[in-house]
């Protein structure tokens, strides 16, 4: 139930940490430049931005009674711990709503400049809010800043529980990039709908170019920080790596295998390279890889959902990198955008892959985890509600998230179709 | 002291929560309770939360949060018994938020008349809920441990039902006393004149349901009359009673900024009644220093929030003053927006160059090097990104 809401929220919050970014930015290039384009792309998504942040508002107040709801004793033993995290991004939430407010009501009420200033909080506000709840994230994957006695968390130090963690910056820095992926070619795919309907002036190539550029910078650069955060969970959460690949036994010069599925202690129907893992997570050719063995059968993970989320994220991660450095080779090289109708297939599909990989990232983190909710100290089963009933709350919940869902999307349709004022669209077409 | 802090935060927010977010509310019931042909008067109740209802909302975000790291033991309980009303709550929140934006995008009609009914439902749904939790609690009927407590009758008895009628009774409240004194800010005489005599219908009506509520709690909750009847208890009630009582003349007086302040005096004065008839407790046999958590903690949950507050009542006044002086009311004329043309610099090639450079360095270290290396590298390829991005970024040949 709460991995629904999550899934559900997980967009939402990659719109909170990325898209402030990109208005600024359009609003930015505006003052520079006097170019009414990037003050009607400005305008118009801080509009999407805002109507985003109200749904994203309703989630995050869902998510935030679950877990008392449904974790009663997780946030009745820990509270004390990670709560603190929570309670600075409610701070961050606070700045970001009241920003966000001022930034979008402010549109010709502010004078230019002061109206780019009263949209950085909301900037700020996104980065700090994440940084807070990935460091509880991060927290329950390495848990630390107190000790266990008699079954409750006693000297808790709550800082250093959440900001004194080495798993934090990696997990921080890989979601935040990923952020910038989602909303770069969601955004970007919308306008490559625009250049398949043929309908593709100034204003659509401006408001394609910079989700784009942004998408296609940060694809290469994650997988890379993708690669640092696989050898920090090769260190301290060496079952989760061995489940994400699949590995029964502990190995030197442990393979690699690519698609197949995990049965009997072994990948089969998969493609081996031998030595790999090694390499990729040891950087040494013989490096030793523990495998699923160095823990009982019951402090597993469950091993095909885990390798196979894993293998999605990365699978999608490296078709982007490559379309990316594809792009930024023609748009440098040839100084245009692409001109062939399959890449702008490929943008518009990018956009949900990206979620998908996001998702799949997400779900290798969190089940790579159990069934530890906090790793090594509290199993997920201790951690439940006692409550009855849960089932009718989730068929209730999935009815009002499509509901959600299907109301954002007519929204956003509605404002697409909002015509472009007339004194812009000349200058535009011009 | 200490392990009393935090609460002093929570009831703070509580009360913000109750005379801000409950003033939204109060608009939404307004909304559903109107005539067809009252559109003025809908526009005006949706256009007055407009920049505000998100940042409001907030406050019981800040609420839940701080409650679950201070006092973790007393919220899994709540939260574990009252489960039912909180989930009510949440799904008027849902809809509520929903039907909010929806509501802008539809073209007036059929179509946005039902968004505004489900947006009025939903404004009646929340604050009821609520109420039946705070009532739960203040009867004392969440015992200590997960779902410990009955369900059903834990909330859905007399007192709870009671407040769940109030809170949404004294949201409609202020809500009318609010919108009267917009309106006059923004100059519109008929609309001051209709929320006038539904401000003073309001406040009437609340008045009258805080009298029977108490009847219920004399009859229901003993522990609670009693503090409410002794010592502060007393005082609280009677400040309550007598900002009411004020609002009601301003109102009468046509003084409605004034009448604005005494209405939420009147709420806030009744909510800091129910957290001093309930102390030391906050369930039963569970006092507020028996559920705090650790000394660490509790300092960090104070440095937090008064850091937060540090940064959060600038931005709060600002927001506040930008709407409260009309600055964001439809009518205002808008400024002159035009910027000067200034030329650009023709640096893109240079900062390519750079990106690029950052990006191979950055990835060699990232890869290659452990802790300060490492984190170069990281620091090294989000610069390529930003160095990367601008020349990138901009208006493309077609």
């Amino acid at each position: 139930m709460q991995a629904l809401s999550l899934t559900v929220h997980l967009p939402l919050v990659c719109f909170g940490i990325a898209f402030p970014s990109l208005v600024l930015f359009a609003e930015w290039r505006y003052l520079r430049t006097g170019d009414q384009t990037y003050r009607l792309i400005a305008q118009r998504w801080s509009k999407v931005m805002l109507t985003l942040f109200a749904v994203g508002v309703v989630t995050g107040t869902i998510l935030s009674f679950e877990f008392g709801i449904l974790w009663p004793n997780f946030v009745g033993t820990f509270g004390s711990v990670f709560g603190l995290g929570f309670a600075l991004e409610g701070f961050s939430f606070f700045v970001e709503a009241i920003f966000i407010a001022i930034y979008v009501y402010g549109w010709d009420r502010l004078k230019p400049r002061t109206h780019w200033l009263t949209g950085a909080p909301v900037v700020l506000a996104g980065i700090t809010g994440s940084t807070f709840v990935i460091a509880v994230n991060a927290w329950m994957n390495h848990p630390g800043g107190f000790r266990m006695s008699h079954g409750k968390a006693v000297d808790v130090h709550p800082w250093t529980a959440l900001f004194g963690n080495s798993f934090l910056w990696q997990e921080l820095v890989h979601m935040y990039l990923a952020a910038y992926i989602v909303v770069g070619f969601l955004v970007a795919g919308w306008y490559a709908v625009c250049f398949l309907r043929g309908r593709f002036g100034r204003y659509e190539r401006t408001a394609l170019a910079i989700p784009l550029a942004i998408a296609t910078l940060v694809s290469p650069v994650e997988v890379v920080v993708g690669d640092w955060a696989a050898r920090v969970v090769a260190v301290s959460q060496p079952v989760k790596l061995a489940a994400m690949e699949g590995l029964a036994h502990t190995t030197k010069g442990a393979p690699e295998h690519l698609l197949g599925f995990y049965e009997d202690g072994r990948v089969k129907y998969g493609i081996e390279i031998p030595h790999l893992l090694s390499l990729l997570a040891d950087h040494s050719w013989n490096g030793e890889i523990k495998g699923l063995d160095t823990v009982p059968a019951n402090d597993r993970p469950p091993v095909n959902v885990e390798r196979f989320s894993f293998q999605t994220m990365v699978g999608i991660g490296t078709m982007f990198a490559l379309l990316a450095v594809g792009y930024i080779f023609v748009r440098l090289r040839l100084r245009r955008l692409p001109r062939s109708r399959w890449f702008y297939w490929a943008i518009i599909l990018a956009g949900p892959l990206a979620l998908v990989a996001a998702i799949a990232g997400w779900i290798t983190t969190e089940v790579g985890r159990q069934p530890w909710i906090v790793y090594g100290v509290m199993r997920t089963s201790q951690a439940v509600t006692g409550a009855k009933d849960i089932p009718i709350g989730y068929g209730t919940l999935v009815l009002v998230y499509v509901a959600l869902g299907a109301a954002v999307a007519w929204v956003l349709h509605r404002l697409s179709l909002s015509p472009l004022p007339n004194d812009v669209s000349q200058v535009v077409n011009a | 002291m200490l392990e009393h802090l935090p609460l002093f935060f929570i009831i703070a927010g509580l009360i913000a929560y109750a005379v801000l977010a409950g003033a939204d509310f109060g608009a939404g019931i307004w909304i559903l309770v109107s005539r067809r042909t009252d559109t003025e008067l809908r526009d005006h109740a949706r256009h007055s939360m407009g920049p505000v209802w998100e940042a409001n909302h907030v406050w019981l975000i800040f609420i839940v949060v701080v409650s679950w790291t201070a006092y973790p033991e007393a919220l899994s309980s709540i939260t574990s018994t009252l489960a039912v009303p909180l989930a009510l709550a949440l799904i008027g929140i849902v809809l509520r938020g929903t039907a909010y934006a929806l509501r802008a995008q539809a073209q007036d009609g059929e179509l946005a008349l039902k968004i505004e009914r489900a947006f009025g439902v939903s404004s009646v749904l929340t604050p009821f809920a609520l109420g039946t939790v705070v009532g739960g609690i203040a009867s004392g009927r969440v015992p200590v441990g997960n779902a410990a407590g009955n369900l059903i009758t834990s909330w859905a008895n007399p007192i709870g039902i009671t407040i769940g009628v109030l809170s949404v009774a004294t949201s409609w409240y202020l809500a009318s006393v609010y919108l009267t004194a917009d309106a006059e800010r923004g100059g519109a005489p008929s609309l001051v004149h209709a929320f006038r005599v539904r401000a003073i219908a309001a406040g009437s009506a609340a008045g009258i349901l805080a009298l029977i509520a108490l009847v219920v709690v004399h009859a229901d909750a003993h522990r609670l009359w009693h503090g409410l009847t002794h010592g502060a208890g007393i005082a609280a009630l009677a400040l309550s009673g007598l900002a009411g009582l004020t609002t009601l003349a301003l109102v009468l007086a046509r003084r409605y900024e004034p009448a604005r302040v005494a209405s939420a005096l009147a709420v806030a004065a009744v909510v800091s009644g129910w957290a001093v008839a309930q102390s030391p407790y906050l369930l039963p046999g569970l006092t507020v220093g028996q559920a705090a958590a650790g000394r660490q903690t509790l300092v960090a949950v104070v440095i937090a929030v008064l850091a937060g507050a540090v940064i959060l009542v600038p931005s709060l006044a600002l927001l506040f003053t930008l709407t409260l002086r009309g600055r964001f009311d439809a009518h205002t004329p808008s400024i002159d927006s035009t910027v000067v043309h200034a030329t650009e610099s023709p640096q893109a090639v240079v900062r390519i160059v750079a990106a690029f450079t950052a990006l191979v360095i950055g990835a060699g270290c990232t890869v290659l090097l452990d802790s300060w290396g490492l984190a170069l590298g990281v620091v090294l390829l989000i610069a390529a990104i930003l160095l990367g991005f601008e020349p990138l970024a901009r208006v493309p040949e077609s």
